[in-house]
């Protein structure tokens, strides 16, 4: 059967015997659909037969199954939902992803009509353009064909883009129906990025003004559940010497293909619920790179801030509550490295807001302190004296508690004073140093009334964490920030990292050792966070220069070359060092293994050879493995 | 055109305790969430509403969430097409076997092959598809054109009407307006007669569709006065 493909014109052309109009096209099935609606199905069932030909098709039978195509685009108004049922499943059944281009044209022509002919077939059509999101079958087979997928992907979004052209509330349906069909965590992971990518391109659309906020919201949910589900005793059960065996290997190779091997060999060697626990790891890891390149993206086009209102939004009501999320909050803190002033303002003083505001459950602000700490002093991009300014009102409002209230010390009831209190400690912890090393800035921290808010009986030197608790004192006296606060009031055990107290005021949630800023372990979506996120290793401490006696006498090799060592250092190297100064400005369990298996062995590795060969170090080799 | 009235309804909006002292705030925020949809209480699709509380003193409901009830009175923009009523809208696409419409811009409508009276003929000209009509030559349909068509049906669920253009009055607006007499001999029968004669008398008014005060004088004013419980969920 010869065809004309092209055109649109109501050919009554020259009818040769071989070359059909597209009226008479139009027509043969028009009556064919006529008759089915009458009992008889030949011309029906034939046509039914052309759309179910999926696999291997010869040129004729595509440029049948494009004629059929376009010849029902001219018959919508003639379907009927009740005789052609089979029909109209066969349409919707389609996948783009099994044709090439001129029948995904025609096909996504049929669809953008059918769906603005009858309001019953409005939602189907708009279900079959979300399922060609992803491939019908093996993923695998189509890795084989790397153009399909952007042809598939293009005319998906340029029929929703056509449906919403004619029907101007689709997109509120389309919302709903994308985010039904999200794939669930235990999905494959390329089929995850995929959906995740199409959801991405929407915001992005002419449609992203719609439909464009809940698609963000969606993703930062999916990688919530993600998140929660990754445990650190998962990976902890391995034979910690059978993976630290693979380590050393690692430390051989450098190229990446080679490293890739190891990592599959890690996988390979792990049982059982760490492995499953690692694909959840490489899926959230997968996420989190969508994310960051599509805030990337929105901040080279000039539309970040609209895109940084809804993850706020999304943030203040689901990540911030979820008191074990390890690293989805990372998406709001690269969003602001991508724009300190606007976005990294917004989310400081929105932060910083919640904390204050009376009527917030304790909890939260609790949570939203912990936030801030933890931002103000990872956050590389961040202007000193934008930290001084929010310490500032941080401390005016520790002050006025301590003048509204009086009383010993009662971790429970003051739980939130304690948090702000021990906020105001950890910044100090990173930013003492910087902060008085700028002379008006060192004055307006001296004016500050820190001092009379620890020597209040609330007594929050005595609640906080302990180890905070000291290295901050061991700061300040080195600044010689105080005149009264004594250190030696307050000697702890060195290896305590919580007290009866601060777990009184942490509650159950532990809100006294959150932390949720601390080294992002995902190895793709460190690279993002990396270049604008401060280690405990790259800041200078106060007592830096001074030190004499130190029982680490490596310290002041960071604190000197510090610059040099911050391109290469991660926290998770400092461990032969000194385990207990990293540890207390971090949660990440102490165990290296977790961190060098997330690593893939890798960084970890070559972070373990560089510091121990370039250097000779007193702390004795086997301190690596022990621990 | 027609289809749009103007409702005043007694409201009562329920609402959840946390937004005790941002009560404007979650009133309009329940209120908007009618918006677009089709109401069966209120008999027709929300487009826009004019809100005033009735009174300061609101009653809490019993239970384990104490939701407290504001009252309010509310005049409603609504609209309800029905058949035979007389539409317009925008035409966004147009193809040799339909005509898409979108009307107050998001209603959408089609006008089938069938519906389209034999007077106008498909035709492409320089690239541009163009309905002409065949006895009146300035009388044409286009991509952008306002077209006033007569409703078939519609679509509750989607707000998607089915039209025609069968009747005289019915095509272009902008021709129809300037060539009544044309149309009106077209109508020769005494009823069609009739209506269009009430229907001149509506053109005579020019006033823009959405003025609320025009509708009170043009259109049917139901002082509806329906109770209506909404919750107010905790966002």
């Amino acid at each position: 059967m010869g065809v004309e493909l092209a055109t649109e014109n109501a050919g009554f052309s020259e009818m040769e015997d071989v070359i059909f109009s597209d009226t008479e096209l139009v027509c043969h099935v028009r009556n064919a659909l006529r008759s089915a609606t009458m009992g008889h199905y030949d011309g029906y069932n034939q046509l039914v037969g052309v759309l179910h030909h999926t696999e291997y098709l010869t040129p004729d039978e595509v440029a049948l199954l494009v004629t059929s195509l376009k010849a029902l685009s001219g018959a919508v108004s003639c379907i009927d939902s009740g005789h052609h049922e089979s029909l109209l499943s066969a349409i919707f059944g389609m996948s783009m992803w099994n044709y090439g281009p001129d029948v995904m044209d025609a096909l996504v022509e049929l669809i953008v009509k059918l769906a603005a002919s009858s309001g019953q077939y409005t939602d189907s059509c708009l279900d079959m353009l979300v399922s060609n999101f992803t491939p019908p079958r093996s993923f695998v087979e189509f890795l084989k064909k790397p153009r399909r997928k952007g042809q598939v992907l293009y005319h998906v979004h340029s029929a929703l883009q056509g449906i919403a052209n004619l029907l101007p509330l689709a997109p509120l349906r389309l919302e709903d129906a994308i985010v039904h069909k999200m794939p669930n965590v235990y999905s494959k992971e390329p089929l995850i990025v995929l959906y995740v990518e199409n959801m991405l391109r929407l915001e992005s659309s002419a449609m992203g003004a719609v439909v464009g906020g809940m698609m963000l919201k969606a993703v930062v949910d999916m990688a919530i559940e993600l998140d929660v589900k990754i445990e650190w005793e998962d990976i902890l059960q391995d034979d910690p010497k059978g993976i630290f065996e693979m380590e050393l290997e690692d430390e051989e190779t450098v190229d990446n293909t080679q490293q890739e091997g190891d990592e599959l060999r890690i996988r390979e060697s792990s049982r059982g619920k760490s492995f499953w626990g690692s694909e959840i790891a490489e899926k959230l890891d997968s996420l989190l790179v969508l994310m960051f390149e599509h805030l990337k993206k929105c901040n080279d086009a000039g539309r970040l801030i609209e895109v940084f209102e809804p993850l706020l939004q999304s943030f203040q009501t689901t990540v911030m509550m979820v008191y074990k999320l390890k690293f989805s909050q990372f998406v709001m803190f690269y969003a602001c490295s991508l724009d300190p002033e606007n976005c990294g303002m917004r989310f400081t003083n929105t932060l910083a807001d919640i904390f204050m505001h009376r009527a917030s459950p304790p909890n939260r602000r609790m949570s939203a302190v912990a936030y801030l700490a933890s931002y103000l002093s990872r956050a590389k991009f961040l202007s000193l004296s934008f930290v001084a300014e929010i310490l500032k009102r941080l401390v005016g409002w520790c002050l006025k508690y301590c003048e509204t209230w009086d009383g010993d010390i009662n971790p429970t009831a003051h739980k939130v004073f304690y948090s702000g209190c021990q906020a105001i400690m950890y910044v100090l912890c990173f930013r003492m140093r910087s902060l008085m090393d700028i002379p008006c800035l060192k004055s307006l921290l001296l004016h500050m009334p820190i001092e009379a808010i620890f020597n209040h009986p609330l007594n929050p030197l005595k609640v906080c964490l302990p180890s905070i608790v000291e290295e901050f004192l061991r700061q300040a006296k080195a600044a010689r920030l105080f005149t009264t606060v004594s250190e030696q009031t307050f000697l702890f055990n060195n290896n305590m990292v919580e007290s009866e107290l601060s777990r009184a005021f942490g509650g159950s949630e532990k809100l006294d050792m959150f932390f949720p800023f601390d080294p992002c372990l995902l190895k793709n979506s460190d690279g993002f966070i990396r270049p604008n996120f401060v280690y405990w290793s790259m800041a200078r401490t106060s007592y830096d220069d001074d030190e004499e006696g130190c029982s680490n006498e490596d310290v002041e090799d960071f604190g000197g070359s510090g610059e040099n060592i911050a391109a290469w250092s991660s926290e998770e190297h400092d461990h032969h060092f000194d385990d207990d100064e990293l540890d207390k400005m971090s949660i990440t369990p102490k165990n290296s293994f977790l961190n060098s298996y997330m690593f893939g062995g890798d960084l970890c590795g070559s972070a373990l050879r560089m510091p121990s060969r370039i250097r000779p170090s007193s702390s004795p080799e086997s301190s690596w493995c022990t621990n | 055109m027609e289809g749009l009235k103007v409702s005043d309804a007694k409201l009562v909006v329920y609402v959840h305790p946390s937004k005790a002292t941002k009560v404007s705030q979650a009133i309009l925020r329940e209120l908007s969430s009618l918006l677009f949809k089709f109401s069966e209480i209120l008999d027709g699709v929300v487009l826009a509403y004019d809100v005033s509380t009735l009174s300061e003193v609101a009653k809490i409901l019993p239970g384990v969430h104490p939701y407290f009830g504001v009252r309010l009175q509310a005049k409603l923009l609504l609209f309800h097409p029905k058949a035979d009523m007389l539409l317009e809208g925008k035409v966004v696409k147009l193809g040799q076997q339909s005509i898409h419409v979108i009307v107050l811009g998001f209603s959408s409508a089609i006008i089938i092959e069938e519906d389209i009276r034999e007077e106008f003929k498909y035709k492409v000209k320089r690239g541009e598809e163009v309905f002409d009509s065949a006895s009146h030559k300035r009388h044409k349909i286009k991509v952008g054109t306002t077209l006033r068509f007569l409703v078939k049906s519609f679509d509750e669920e989607i707000l998607h009407i089915s039209g025609s253009l069968v009747p005289a009055h019915t095509g272009s607006v902008r021709w129809l307006d300037k060539n009544r007499e044309d149309w009106l001999h077209a109508d020769r029968s005494s009823k069609k007669r009739k209506k269009s004669a009430e229907r001149e008398q509506m053109w005579e008014h020019n006033k823009p569709i959405i003025d609320a005060s025009t509708l009170s004088m043009n259109t049917d004013q139901s002082n509806k006065k329906s109770k209506k419980r909404r919750r107010n969920e905790d966002s």
